[in-house]
């Protein structure tokens, strides 16, 4: 099967920008949930915990 | 004797059987060589385990020793050590072609000491050699400490260290033999490229074992950039190799895509080797080594891990901006040119996540060199992931490409970069892996400092305007319409600052040298660690 | 087991960790090289472009084989300087067959996409024997031994058949014929009617003017001589092939 330039492009621009905003929003939203605090500021001082 | 060591012992005797079967049949010389080379070191290796089975006398390493973690050190120490041996021997390769490059007659004539082959040797020496064995010693170092388990299994850590020296002796004996896929940064041939895909799986493996093994319920961020390099070097390096030989028993191979679809898969492969080997791997470094070293944790776990998956997500597209302007259809390459430029806000996230960890711990920049050298590591870090998205520009590119800008430009990240945060992380690591209290001179780590900075800089300017003014040069014309300048002109007009490029260099090589002696002097005569409490000068956590 | 159970959760979370990565990382390069598969128009329909012939890939292989790649492109971007100096800029049809392609990143010498005929045989000789002999300022290394070392050809026919399993049109005659046509390509006395037919726009010379023997710098000659040289573009319309 071939395409042409256009349709590959307008499916490109896109689903690409869906894609990448949604993935953004997701990441943003998991980083800042307030919920997850706890959990990062432990991880962050895993490094000075060990033994 | 193990499961694990009695398969380990398996594998090596039959691989040593048919690297001899292999030497024999050979249809070219180096291919028989290899394949020596190959039967002696999986000989060697089957030696190994079976003496170090007798040696242990049916005890098992403890996993605990009272209660903490009884971590293997010995494949870091191994790792850590060889990198700087390959670090050097990398940089002097680098020296010798930049000499070349002023000075052709230093090509000697012979076929093993003329650029086209020394230069995939300098460049596999720092990416592969150094690099590779900087990132096998503390991502095992790192992935211990942060889940507090000791590495799964007895032969699995050497093999992996020992398996990927192996590698790189292969590849670059290959080199100055004359044996080469032709594609930049994937030169070695197809049966390296095996032999490397079995260790990376058993790297993949180890790595996850331990992962497996924690007992920490987060998995901290440094190793989440360890795993995605892991995971994408294999990617990259099958997609990237995969290869048809002309004769199981010869070195020659032929890559199966060609032409413009070769092209996009090789900067698929090249493009992503710098963001996963040279970038992932090493921001992992960034994550734990310069908290650790400057006491305070990183400055926002949260940043960190937008900065993760921003990166990953966006990185692995750039690669097509290496052929602007090229017979790659152009919606390919402004995908890549649109990417690159995207990937300015995660690359300056990091940076920022990076230097502002220090943040009310400035001062310590004056007093503790190896801490400088990490934070200087991450602001070269923020420079050339500026100056690349501004290079991946068509318009700019239209300039740059072709000329030592690029050069320059991949030098301010691997010297600047890759270099000092390694060289900041080794000087951290030797200590802590030979159970010394710390560098045995901070003296000298500062000479090291000034000695290299200076040579970056005069490197990355000679590069700058050489790569310019060569660029300008190729389009300049007459007021009558004529090309002004042939192009051995330009040639003739880079020669000033390929000699300055060659001083650049070897002041970097003199700073490795003092670092090495530095090194080996914390070895040997460095104040032991207080056995009670390692690391007590920087464990003093919050 | 409620212990064992919560180390299963942290065994799944690092393979969570590693799938969520592995798709983040393969999307981009699905998308930027699969289309370059099936997209019409990636490859032009350019007349002339064929397959190199065993002494032309026995010289393409030593070109490969001293990095000859690391300084020379084979690219002629489409400007105004770069056209005038090399020629036409480089289609995708031109490096179809390249195994691999020969792009370059790096002009510390000149393009070389388009030197096929831009130089007689004597002149590359003398070049590549003693490359200040001929261009003083030249920075390249000596490419004498070349003329020494015997081009390998006992197993060129196998070479021909890989490419022929990765889609290089050589067709069966090809490789029957291959060690023969790479004999009569640096022979000017022998009957090449065979060769040409099979690959049109053939040279065929002593290229390293030693007869005694079909050296490395035969084929390294013979290949650069073919650079470029395929597609007439005084025929080629540049329109029929915009994408």
């Amino acid at each position: 099967m071939e395409f042409t330039y256009e349709q590959v492009a307008i499916f490109a621009q896109q689903s690409g920008l869906v894609y990448f905003f949604l993935i953004f929003c997701f990441i943003i939203a998991y980083a800042v949930w307030p919920k997850n605090k706890e959990k990062f500021d432990h991880a962050s001082r895993i490094p000075f915990e060990e033994d | 004797m193990s499961l694990e060591e009695t398969g380990f012992a398996v594998f090596l005797g039959l691989l040593s059987l048919l690297c001899v079967v292999l030497a024999g049949k050979a249809v070219d010389p180096v291919f028989g060589f290899h394949a020596a080379l190959g039967a002696a070191a999986s000989a060697g290796g089957l030696f190994l385990i079976v003496r170090a089975y007798i040696d242990r006398a049916g005890a098992v390493a403890p996993q605990e020793i009272d209660g903490r973690p009884n971590y293997n050190y010995g494949p870091v120490r191994f790792a850590a050590v060889i990198a700087m041996f390959w670090g050097i021997a990398g940089f002097l390769a680098g020296l010798y072609i930049a000499l070349e490059l002023a000075f052709p007659q230093l090509n000697l004539g012979l076929p093993w000491t003329s650029f086209g082959r020394l230069r995939p040797l300098h460049t596999s020496a720092v990416i592969f050699a150094f690099g590779g064995n900087v990132l096998i010693a503390t991502s095992l170092y790192v992935v211990q400490r942060t889940c507090r388990a000791r590495l799964p299994g007895v032969v699995l850590p050497w093999f992996v260290v020992l398996g990927y020296n192996m590698f790189i002796v292969l590849a670059a004996t290959g080199y100055l033999l004359g044996v080469t896929e032709g594609k930049e940064y994937a030169e070695p041939e197809w049966y390296v490229d095996l032999w490397l895909t079995v260790v990376w799986v058993c790297y993949l493996f180890l790595f996850l074992g331990t992962l497996w093994k924690r007992k920490e319920p987060h998995i901290y961020v440094a190793n989440w950039f360890t795993l995605a390099f892991i995971v994408t070097i294999a990617m990259l390096h099958l997609g990237n190799n995969a290869t048809i030989p002309v004769s199981f028993f010869g070195s020659k191979s032929y890559i199966y895509w060609s032409g413009v679809q070769d092209a996009m898969v090789q900067w698929w492969y090249g493009h992503n080797a710098v963001g996963f080997f040279l970038t992932a791997g090493f921001l992992a470094i960034m994550y734990y080594f310069v908290p650790k070293r400057a006491n305070r944790p990183v400055y926002s776990y949260r940043l960190s891990i937008v900065h993760f998956w921003a990166l990953i997500f966006i990185y692995i597209w750039a690669g097509p901006h290496h052929l602007h302007y090229t017979a790659l259809p152009e919606w390919a390459s402004t995908l890549g040119m649109t990417f690159s430029i995207m990937l300015w806000m995660p690359s300056w996230g990091g940076m920022i996540n990076g230097l502002m960890t220090l943040s009310g711990a400035w001062d310590k920049l004056r007093t503790d060199p190896v801490l400088r050298m990490l934070v200087v590591s991450v602001a070269f870090y923020g420079m050339s992931t500026f100056e690349g998205p501004l290079m991946s520009i068509k318009a700019v590119n239209s300039l740059s490409h072709y000329t030592d800008w690029t050069i320059g430009h991949v030098h301010s990240g691997a010297l600047g970069w890759v270099g000092y945060v390694s060289f900041g992380a080794l000087y951290c690591l030797i200590p802590w892996v030979f159970g010394k209290k710390d560098i045995y001179s901070l003296k000298l780590v500062d000479w090291h400092f000034w000695i290299s900075t200076l040579g970056i800089v005069l490197y990355i300017s000679a590069m700058w305007v050489s790569g310019i003014m060569q660029g300008l040069m190729w389009r300049a014309y007459t007021s009558l319409g004529f090309l002004q300048y042939s192009f051995v002109e330009t040639v003739e007009a880079m020669h000033p600052y390929y000699v300055i490029r060659a001083l650049g260099g070897f002041l970097f090589l003199c700073g490795a040298i003092i670092m090495a002696v530095n090194l080996y002097l914390t070895i040997r005569r460095g104040e032991p660690a207080d056995q009670q409490a390692p690391n007590a000068a920087l464990a003093a956590a919050e | 087991m409620s212990l064992f159970e919560k180390h299963a959760v942290f065994e799944k979370n690092s393979i969570v960790l590693l799938l969520g990565i592995l798709i983040a990382v393969a999307i981009g390069g699905l998308v930027e090289i699969v289309p370059l598969f099936y997209l019409k128009g990636t490859i032009e329909t350019a007349d002339g472009v064929r397959p190199a012939t065993p002494l032309e890939l026995a010289g393409r292989n030593v070109y490969i084989r001293e990095g000859c790649y690391l300084c020379h492109s084979q690219m002629i971007r489409p400007m105004r300087d770069e056209i005038e100096r090399y020629g036409h800029f480089s289609l995708a049809a031109e490096s179809q067959y390249d195994h691999p392609f020969q792009w370059g990143s790096k002009r510390t010498g000149p393009d070389l996409a388009r030197v096929g005929g831009k130089y007689s045989d004597a002149w590359h000789v003398a070049h590549l024997t003693d490359p200040r002999s001929v261009v003083p300022a030249s920075v390249m290394p000596t490419y004498a031994f070349l003329k020494e070392a015997p081009v390998r050809s006992v197993d060129i026919a196998d070479h021909l058949k890989v490419l022929k399993l990765e889609g290089v049109p050589y067709t069966d005659e090809d490789i029957a014929n291959a060690g023969a046509d790479m004999a009569a390509q640096a022979d000017p006395n022998a009957d090449v009617k065979g060769l040409t037919s099979r690959y049109p726009k053939t040279t065929v010379a002593d290229f390293d003017g030693n007869p005694a023997k079909v050296s490395e710098m035969d084929a390294l000659i013979a290949y650069l001589q073919s650079l470029g040289t395929f597609v007439d573009f005084s025929t080629y319309d540049d329109k029929a092939n915009l994408r």
